[in-house]
C-alpha cells in the first residue's frame, strides 16, 4: 500500500477529480457552465498536446 | 484594474477568527473572510478580465493555468479544513462583488449549515487500484512445436491477453469487495470515473477511484482494510486527509 500524506505534493489528476467533479456547485456570477467531466476532457486535451511536444523534438 | 470574488468555500462564522494573513490565494492575493453569521465565505479578489466566463474557458484549455488555480484553491481550502468543518466550492467560482457573496451567503444559510454538520469532525480519504502489471506469458501454456509459426504466434497473443483480462477481472472483483468493506467502515462514500492513463500517468489500469468521509483521528481501521486488500493482482493507494470535497455538496447537488 502506498500513502500519501497530507504534506506531499498531490496529483494534479486527483485535486482535478474533487475540484471539478466535487465540492458545492454555486451558480455565480461567472460561472463555467461545462459540466466537470466535460472540463476534465478539456485538460485531457491540453495535457496530450504538451507530452506529445515533449515527446517528439 | 477592476477586481471579482473568487470563493473558496463556506465555512462556520467564526473563520473570521482564522489568521490568515499570511495566506496567499489565486494569483498570490490575500485571502478575505466575508461573515454572515452563522456562515462565512472565503474569497480573494481576482483580475474581472482573466476570470470572465470567455477569458476562463479559454485558460482552461492551458493545463499549466489550470494546474495553478487548482493547487492555489486547494492550498486555501485545505489550510483552513485544519480542525473546522469546511465546504469546498467547485473550482472557478467567481462573483461581481462582495455584496454578491454576501448575498449568497443569506439565501442558501440553511443549505450551507445542513453541508457543514454532515462534515463536522469528518475528514476525507481516498483510495485508488490499480491492476498489477500483466505477467509474463506462463512457458506451459501453447504447445508451440505442434503448431505453425504464425499460428504459435497468434496463440501465445491471446493467451497473454486472456490472462491480462483474468488480471484485471480478478483486481477489479478484490477492488469491489474492498469497497464495501470501506463502505460498512465510514460514514458515506463516493465513486469517481477511473482516471485516464494519459492525465495519470499511471501505467496499470485503474479499478477504484473513491472517497470516504470518516471522523478525524479514526483512519487506523481504514489503513488495516487497505494494507488487507493491498495484495495479488491489486495495488492500492491511500491518500489523505482531504478536505471534504467529495461529501460537504449542497442537497440540491445531488
Amino acid at each position: 500500500m502506498t500513502i500519501a500524506g497530507p504534506r506531499d505534493e498531490l496529483a494534479l489528476v486527483d485535486l482535478l477529480d474533487r475540484l471539478l467533479a466535487g465540492g458545492v456547485v454555486l451558480t455565480g456570477d461567472v460561472t463555467i457552465s461545462l459540466a466537470g467531466v466535460d472540463l476534465v476532457h478539456v485538460s485531457l486535451r491540453a495535457l496530450i498536446s504538451s507530452v506529445s511536444t515533449l515527446v517528439e523534438p | 484594474m477592476s477586481e471579482v470574488m473568487y470563493l473558496y468555500a463556506v465555512a462556520d462564522s467564526d473563520l473570521v477568527d482564522a489568521d490568515v494573513t499570511d495566506m496567499r490565494a489565486v494569483d498570490g492575493a490575500p485571502v478575505r473572510i466575508i461573515a454572515e453569521a452563522p456562515i462565512a465565505a472565503v474569497v480573494s479578489a481576482v483580475d474581472a478580465e482573466r476570470f470572465s466566463a470567455p477569458a476562463l474557458r479559454r485558460q482552461l484549455e492551458d493545463l499549466q493555468w489550470l494546474e495553478d488555480i487548482a493547487r492555489a484553491h486547494n492550498a486555501v481550502v485545505s489550510q483552513l479544513a485544519q480542525g473546522r468543518p469546511i465546504a469546498p466550492v467547485r473550482l472557478a467560482t467567481v462573483f461581481a462583488s462582495v455584496e454578491n457573496v454576501r448575498a449568497l451567503l443569506r439565501t442558501r444559510v440553511e443549505d450551507f449549515v445542513a453541508a457543514l454538520g454532515r462534515v463536522r469532525g469528518c475528514c476525507e480519504w481516498a483510495v485508488k487500484g490499480f491492476v498489477v502489471g500483466a505477467e509474463p506469458l506462463p512457458a506451459t501454456a501453447v504447445s508451440s512445436e505442434a503448431l505453425s509459426p504464425g499460428r504459435s504466434y497468434l496463440e501465445r497473443r491471446r493467451a497473454q491477453r486472456d490472462s491480462r483480462d483474468l488480471q484485471s477481472q480478478k483486481a477489479s472483483a478484490e477492488a469491489e469487495a474492498v469497497h464495501q468493506r470501506l463502505v460498512s467502515l465510514t460514514l458515506a462514500s463516493r465513486r469517481y470515473p477511473p482516471q485516464d492513463r494519459r492525465l495519470s500517468g499511471q501505467r496499470d489500469e485503474m479499478v477504484l477511484n473513491a472517497a470516504y468521509l470518516l471522523p478525524e483521528g479514526v483512519e487506523t481501521e481504514l489503513r488495516r482494510v487497505v494494507d488487507e486488500y493491498h495484495r495479488g493482482h491489486l495495488r492500492l493507494e491511500l491518500s489523505g486527509p482531504w478536505a471534504p470535497y467529495s461529501f460537504a455538496t449542497l442537497e440540491s447537488d445531488q
